[in-house]
């Protein structure tokens, strides 16, 4: 088994050494086959592994080799294929092999095809490392790994200047988290003596709740910068200036869901502490909502999906922090499925109308894109969570989760946030497919995507419909390593109720959308219409101010005191003493140069004057050691020691 | 009066302090090397004189080294010396700044 552990491993990376070398030269199609070819190479060997697993087979665990190894430190690169880790790997092969061989086609036409699958491949094993680790060393080079690529990514058009200033954003705020991150690593390796999971989590039952506490809240730090969870959260939606299948993979199905594999790995840890728990479930309910309201009035077709992203993320940390920890991992596989096919749905509208962004400029366009539209209707009711959709099953049992944990206040957060979600999605769709041709005005002749790329879209299709039939075979998987509680509403008058409530809720939503957005009295918005102008809308069009008042209030006070450090410190105190060092040293020499004159008489002088200093100073010496005694007689007279 | 040790010492040093002046304040070069001669004699004259005080002979063996390379130092010495005179004609020290840095 361990021959398809490294295969799964190791074939992005080969994949992106591939493509890496073609990185300078002009657009060759084989720069993309090969990767994608050795991805797909690797959902195979992933699938393997499952089947293994699934068939009963023991946990896959090797040690490559030592990485670092002084006095009590030991950290291996050791790798694990266990029931959780195998998840990860199905759900980011899975996506990524869909994801590159429809880039094929989405990049065709730019010139950076070539570098794009290289660092598309980088990431992808990165992903896998982070994944398959099975110590918190090598799930920290994971997270730094795909940081990097995500940067490299976000900021893949770098002659924009708004893509690099994402990109800056992206990465600068992930640092901020994986500090928190890496303190929680130390404290961890701290207080076990250890960073291998098995071993450190067997070591936490006999700490002190305080310090488990600090571990706890300080891993999930960084799990909120990965995962954008408030107030970390705005670096996201400005991730999608890269290209769409970047936000396909990195921000929707894989990179983003790294934060909460981090609180389901460490689930030893947070059964210890439920009150961070608590914490962790109420901020995710909280973003669930917060992230849901800015969706509804937002005019930017991937924003929309980010945030949809964003408020999906929040309610797999309100499973994680609950304690349901399998169910937050099966939504998160469900989400990756029908979150990145509706990503990549966008591409393809993006494509057909010249890179055009904004909903209110489309409409009508089923005609034209057929397909596209079928797959992104679907992919939204599944994100709605319609029976008998890979949502509904996922989704509906975190609301159950929270309901059967006595949390009512979570439940209803979250119940009325899945009606804003299918609010938005259907919003959405209604915008693009629907209503009158806007888009004539524009003068736009949209046309449906390569049917390559269609095909290499239909497996998330159909995975976004199926998924939910795979719960309980997952259920029994997962459970050999996760708290295996099951979740079931007591009485069964409850539980019809609740399901068909929010059944009914989420439809009410749905029908809401389409008969306000898929009319044909649907208008471009110009900023003069009665609800443009109301405060609400003001407030959440501008994303709560919050990233206005980072601008105001952490960024511009950071640059001005950056202005005083250099010129008060910088240039006044530490170039002055370079300088200064630099300047003394030219100047003796401008000034012993006359010495150097060439004159035989001149520098026999010197030599005297030399000799003299030498002899004088040696007669000073030797007096003052000769009446040493009698020196320090007078110094102790005067005082001094 | 005894002439004893001291009165050597001082001729000694009255002789380097002459030689030193002439190696400061000499122009031509001939006089230059008398100038040298005289320092090493002075040194010379101390070795000398504190050998026989201390009725050792190594520091007449030294006087006689220092004579010796004094020799060949000045053979070679004037041999440049006359070169130098065939191709400038002077053989003045303040013309001689070739090595100006």
């Amino acid at each position: 088994m361990e021959i398809y552990l490294y295969l799964a491993l190791f074939s992005p990376l080969a994949g992106s050494l591939f493509a890496a070398l073609f990185g300078a030269s002009p657009r060759t199609k084989i720069a993309g086959i090969v990767p994608s070819f050795l991805l797909f190479v690797s959902f195979v060997s992933s699938t393997v592994l499952l089947t293994h697993i699934l068939s009963g087979g023991d946990i896959v665990q090797v040690e490559m080799m030592t990485w670092m190894a002084t006095g009590d430190l030991y950290i291996p690169f050791g790798f694990v294929v266990d029931q959780v880790s195998v998840t990860m790997m199905m759900v980011v092969t899975v996506v990524s092999t869909v994801v590159h061989i429809y880039s094929i086609g989405y990049m065709d036409h730019d010139k950076g095809f070539n570098r794009f699958f290289s660092y598309l491949s980088a990431f992808v094993f990165s992903m896998m490392v982070l994944v398959m680790s099975d110590n918190f060393a090598g799930l920290f080079i994971g997270w730094e790994g795909v940081g990097l690529c995500s940067w490299l990514l976000i900021g893949f058009w770098y002659h924009k200047e708004s893509a690099t200033w994402a990109a800056n954003e992206a990465f600068i705020m992930n640092r901020i988290a994986d500090l928190g991150m890496l303190i929680g690593i130390f404290l961890v390796y701290w207080n076990t003596g250890t960073l291998q999971y098995a071993e450190a989590f067997a070591a936490m039952g006999d700490l002190d709740t305080e310090i488990l506490t600090w571990m706890g809240i300080f891993l999930f730090i960084g799990a909120m910068g990965k995962s954008a969870q408030f107030p970390l959260h705005t670096w996201l939606a400005d991730a999608m200036e890269g290209p769409t299948p970047v936000s396909a993979l990195i921000h929707a199905a894989t990179m983003v869901t790294a934060g909460v594999y981090l609180v389901v790995r460490a689930n030893p840890l947070y059964d210890l502490i439920p009150h961070v728990g608590l914490f962790i479930a109420s901020l995710g309910a909280f973003v669930a909502l917060f992230a849901a309201s800015m969706a509804l009035v937002n005019r930017d077709m991937k924003r929309i999906i980010a945030y949809s992203t964003l408020s999906q993320l929040g309610y797999m940390f309100v499973a994680a922090g609950l304690g349901a920890y399998w169910v937050a991992l099966f939504h998160l596989m469900a989400h990756a499925f029908f979150k990145a096919l509706l990503f990549l749905g966008a591409g393809n509208v993006m494509h057909a109308m010249h890179d055009e962004l904004d909903p209110f400029k489309m409409g009508g366009l089923k005609k034209a894109m057929k397909w596209t539209f079928i797959m992104m209707t679907l992919a939204s009711v599944a994100l709605a969570g319609i029976y008998p959709f890979a949502g509904f099953f996922s989704k509906d049992l975190i609301l159950e989760v929270a309901m059967i944990e006595h949390h009512y206040i979570i439940y209803s957060v979250l119940l009325f946030t899945a009606g804003l979600t299918a609010f938005y999605s259907f919003r959405l769709v209604a915008l693009i497919f629907h209503g009158e041709e806007r888009y004539k005005l524009f003068g736009v002749h949209p046309h449906e995507a390569y049917k390559f790329m269609l095909i290499a879209m239909s497996p998330l299709l159909i995975l976004a419909i199926i998924a939910g039939s795979f719960k309980m075979t997952y259920f029994e998987m997962v459970t050999a390593v996760l708290p295996a509680t099951e979740y079931h509403v007591h009485s069964a008058v409850t539980y019809w109720i609740m399901t068909i409530g929010t059944q009914v809720f989420v439809i009410l939503a749905i029908a809401f959308a389409y008969k306000k957005y898929a009319n044909s009295s649907v208008q471009v918005p110009d900023g003069t219409s009665v609800m443009e102008n109301r405060f609400c809308y003001k407030v959440l069009s501008n994303q709560y101010y919050i990233p206005y008042f980072f601008e105001e209030y952490l960024v511009k006070p950071y640059r001005e005191l950056s202005t005083v450090f250099w010129k008060q410190v910088d240039l006044k105190v530490v170039d002055a003493t370079v300088d200064g060092i630099a300047k003394a040293i030219y100047g003796t020499g401008e000034k012993t140069r006359g010495m150097q004159s060439g004159n035989l008489s001149t520098m026999l002088k010197w030599m005297v004057a030399g000799t003299v200093a030498l002899l004088s100073l040696a007669v000073v010496f030797g007096l003052a050691v000769r009446y040493s005694g009698e020196i320090k007689t007078i110094l102790s007279g005067l005082g001094v020691q | 009066m005894e002439i004893g040790l001291n009165h050597y010492l001082v001729l000694s040093t009255i002789l380097f302090a002459i030689g030193l002046v002439g190696v400061m304040r000499r122009k031509n070069l001939l006089l230059l090397f008398f100038a040298t001669e005289i320092l090493l004699n002075s040194v010379n004259i101390a070795f000398a004189a504190i050998s026989h005080y201390y009725g050792d002979l190594t520091g007449q063996m030294f006087a006689f080294f220092v004579i010796a390379i004094a020799a060949s130092e000045v053979a070679v010495g004037l041999g440049l010396l006359i070169v130098w005179h065939k191709r400038h004609g002077k053989i003045d020290l303040d013309q001689m700044s070739t090595m100006k840095g």
